[in-house]
């Protein structure tokens, strides 16, 4: 089972994350909800769990009366007018392992919604606090916009956020503005009687030893075992490309190669004779040395880049 | 914009420069002997080219060795204390006012990159995206976002990133840069940035405030993270010279608070494309060599739009020669970029006495402009959005002088 509500609250206590909490009456809209906690000075959350038809899915979580606009929100993640639909009440209950009018951010602490989505409002930095439920919906707690952040970051998540009431263009010439909020990982499906047999597959890669939840799932390939290499799994993240030493050392080869073949020649041998050694090193290095300087500053860049993504993620030790 | 500083130029038919508007007289070209003179600012010369070089232990810059780098201010104090082993930080900055970068944009961070790698100096790059969203009437957003696409560009030419700290002005304005602001803005009346800066009545309070935004860079205390123990470090400011105003406020203000004057060397105006009667514009795509542009456009927009000093015909040509009197565009570029001065010079011999034709200087401009833009395009596809985080992450750079 996933992550129950007292477990959150304990390690949102081992975080130091300040927030309040007001146990009620399970409810199960925010007008509800607001009966009981609309005037305890947060304000409300409304959070929306949504799936695409690659079977991708986010959970959206707005203040209350931020205007979220599917249609819009499907075209800015690259999906097309009417990519975007409510995901049924099962994939709660198996990805987000929440009860029904539980949706939240918090649900991401679960690992099988470890590829889902989350895209936040940036009206939540606006306010002193936000409700949210901590994965019960017979509780309700209230914290800032940076409390979430370190929660979010603690799963090993990037928060940002996001102005879903923009509306850009988007065409040729304006990609989707929120295209990087497309999982690049894919879910793990039950074998729903809606679904096709799962297509895509991601037991290769993202299965790990502690993962009760995907050992529970029976996945059904189709026999197209062919097609799962060619989504690679990099988690809920774009992609990082790594400094690798291999490749960067294979390009300064190739360039020195091609320099090399090009000034040694029948008649750069006859005009050098016994000096052409000396020559080419010469002409090598003084062609040579600022292309390569800016290949190696690239390298060094891009390793500096994985360090500092690295510190960032770190999770202090527990206490 | 109407400008009491401009109205009072048109009528005397001069040159209009600064940091919003750069226009010759009369369409012709830009006297750069004149804006130094009523600047107030050093010429570059030999000396202090031959001077660098020997300080740097490599060959100078070709902006150097051509004279695109031409004036100074207190270039030679720089240069003393270090030589003394007095190390300085390097400030430049770019307005975030489109995602389009012309080859005119990247002229001062080409130059600022070579000065980081050959004194081994750290460096803090600004994006003005507060003076963009003001001045160009942008959203904060769009003019965030812009600046952050900028980044990519800009870190594209080679900074690195262990001595590089890039910042834009809607994230990092606050604390000891704040408070340096203040400093600023309490030594310059509202009159004295009217006439630097020509505001009117009808300028909204955001633009008249902005200068000590562009100004306290200059002073390491704005930078604790970075500088905390070094307050006597002095600043080189690489710029074109349409941002002089902005220093000269700087420079008046500093001793005031009891900074160090930041010293500056200042770039000319990289033409544009139809002629050098001003500098190349973001809005007109056909004046200016993007980095976006790919091999056939560069191949259109120089045969096709490039002013040249050619003859009309071959035989007239052959007979009188290129007119390097005029402004011709090829030649101006490839004093820009093309290395090897040798070779420069024969193209100059040859086509000024009409042996070369344009067709072969354009060819060979070509060729090393689409080098250029392939370069920077690699450098730029291996740009992450994590990577511009990380460049501008207040962090500390403890290799910084390294």
């Amino acid at each position: 089972m996933g992550s129950s509500k007292d477990q959150l609250l304990v390690r949102l206590k081992e975080l130091q994350i300040d927030f309040s909490q007001y146990e009620h009456p399970v409810v199960l809209t925010v007008e509800a909800q607001a009966k009981y906690v609309g005037n305890k000075g947060g304000a409300l959350s409304k959070n929306l769990f949504l799936k695409d038809k690659k079977h991708r899915y986010y959970i959206v979580s707005a203040l209350a009366d931020t205007k979220v606009d599917l249609k819009v929100l499907s075209q800015r993640l690259g999906l097309g007018k009417g990519g975007l639909r409510m995901a049924p009440e099962q994939a709660l209950g198996e990805i987000l392992q929440v009860p029904l009018g539980c949706v939240t951010p918090f649900a991401v602490v679960n690992e099988s919604a470890r590829h889902v989505s989350l895209l936040l409002d940036q009206g939540i930095k606006t306010q002193e606090r936000c409700f949210f439920h901590p994965l019960s919906n017979d509780i309700s707690i209230s914290l800032d916009a940076h409390g979430l952040d370190k929660f979010l970051k603690s799963t090993g998540r990037d928060p940002s956020y996001v102005d879903l009431e923009a509306n850009p263009p988007v065409g040729k010439d304006q990609p989707p503005d929120l295209a990087a909020f497309i999982p690049s990982g894919s879910t793990v499906l039950p074998d729903l009687p809606d679904e096709a047999p799962a297509s895509q597959d991601s037991t290769g890669n993202h299965v790990s030893a502690g993962t009760k939840s995907a050992a529970v799932i029976a996945v059904k390939p189709s026999g197209n075992v062919q097609n799962v290499k060619e989504k690679p799994v990099n988690g809920a993240r774009p992609s990082i490309p790594s400094a690798d030493a291999g490749k960067f050392v294979e390009e300064l080869l190739d360039k020195t190669s091609t320099l090399l073949l090009s000034e040694i020649s029948e008649d750069s041998i006859k005009q050098h004779g016994g000096q052409l050694g000396t020559e080419v090193v010469n002409n090598i290095q003084k062609c040579l040395r600022e292309d390569l300087k800016n290949l190696a500053t690239i390298f060094k860049n891009t390793a500096y880049t994985e360090g500092f993504y690295a510190g960032i993620h770190y999770q202090p030790k527990r206490l | 914009m109407e400008k009491k500083e401009d109205q009072q130029l048109q009528q005397e038919e001069e040159q209009v420069v600064n940091p919003w508007e750069v226009s010759a007289k009369d369409g012709g070209k830009i006297d750069y002997d004149k804006l130094i003179d009523k600047f107030g600012c050093q010429r570059l010369d030999q000396s202090f080219v031959d001077r660098v070089q020997r300080l740097t232990s490599r060959p100078p810059h070709v902006f150097l060795r051509r004279g695109v780098f031409f004036a100074h201010r207190d270039l030679n104090e720089i240069l003393d204390a270090y030589e003394r082993g007095d190390k300085f930080y390097l400030y430049t900055g770019r307005g975030p006012s489109s995602e389009a970068l012309h080859l005119g944009h990247l002229i001062p961070f080409m130059f600022t990159k070579y000065l980081q790698d050959a004194f081994k100096v750290p460096l803090v790059i600004q994006l003005t995206d507060d003076e963009k969203c003001m001045w160009k009437n942008l959203s904060v957003e769009e003019s965030q976002r812009l600046a952050r696409e900028n980044a990519k560009d800009i870190i594209a030419c080679g900074f690195d990133i262990s001595k590089t700290f890039i910042f834009s002005d809607f994230d990092y304005v606050g604390g000891a840069f704040y408070k340096n602001m203040v400093k600023v803005a309490k030594c310059v009346t509202y009159n004295k940035v009217v006439g630097i800066f020509g505001f009117t009545g009808e300028d909204h309070i955001g633009k008249v405030s902005f200068p000590p935004v562009q100004a306290v860079p200059s002073f390491p205390s704005s930078f604790p993270h970075l500088f905390s123990s070094k307050d006597d470090l002095r600043c080189l400011i690489p710029c074109a010279i349409d941002q002089d105003p902005y220093f000269r406020m700087t420079r008046d203000v500093a001793p005031r608070i009891g900074y160090h004057k930041p010293a500056l060397i200042e770039s000319l105006f990289f033409p544009a494309l139809q002629g050098e009667t001003g500098k190349m514009s973001a809005s007109d795509p056909n004046s200016a060599i993007y980095v976006t542009d790919s091999a056939k456009d560069i191949k259109f927009k120089v045969n096709k739009h490039a002013f040249t000093g050619g003859q009309e015909s071959i035989e007239k040509h052959r007979q009188y020669g290129a007119n390097l009197e005029v402004v011709d565009i090829p030649i101006k570029y490839l004093n820009f970029f093309l290395e090897d001065d040798a070779e420069l010079e024969h193209i100059k011999k040859e086509y000024g006495a009409g042996r070369m034709l344009t067709g072969e200087v354009k060819k060979r401009l070509i060729e090393v402009l689409t080098e250029l833009v392939e370069r920077h395009r690699r450098a730029r596809a291996a740009v992450t959005d994590e990577m511009v985080d990380a460049f501008m992450a207040v962090r500390p750079l403890p290799n910084m002088f390294d």
